[in-house]
């Protein structure tokens, strides 16, 4: 799956790895981030 | 989100810290929620979805970008078991 060119979901997690990190990854490999979430459960 | 674009070019890519919520996000975005409690229980999106962990996506990325944005999450997570859990998913859901 090449992630150039995809809209991507970005489901991230305050005690895992957080949507915006992952958001600079994604942007970082030419995919477009269309929902850019961090969950949180404390 | 997926009625409004279709699901033909989405991708969700996942943070989860652990193998249980990896799971169940995951099934959620492909067979529908598990728990049957959310407004996706019984709706099959059939998106594919990767944890951000996984080699498959994180050979895409900017190394620099990985290294400072990700790499340290991935030296203290059950980084194998959560990838397992999520390409288990994938796979099954692709049939």
């Amino acid at each position: 799956m090449e992630l150039k060119g995809k809209r991507v979901i970005i489901l991230g997690e305050r005690d895992g790895v957080p949507g915006p990190a992952i958001e600079a990854c994604v942007r970082s490999a030419g995919a477009e981030p269309v929902l850019v979430q961090t969950q949180c459960f404390v | 989100m997926a009625e409004a674009h279709g699901t033909g070019d989405l991708v969700v890519i996942l943070g989860c810290p652990s193998v249980e919520s990896a799971e169940i996000y995951a099934r959620t975005v492909t067979e529908g929620d598990p728990s049957w409690v959310g407004p996706l229980a019984g709706v099959a999106l059939g998106l594919p979805v990767y944890h951000v962990l996984e080699p498959e996506v994180k050979r895409q990325f900017a190394p620099d970008v990985y290294e400072e944005q990700v790499s340290i999450m991935e030296s203290v997570l059950e980084t194998e078991a959560i990838i397992e859990a999520v390409r288990s998913v994938r796979e099954a859901a692709a049939g």
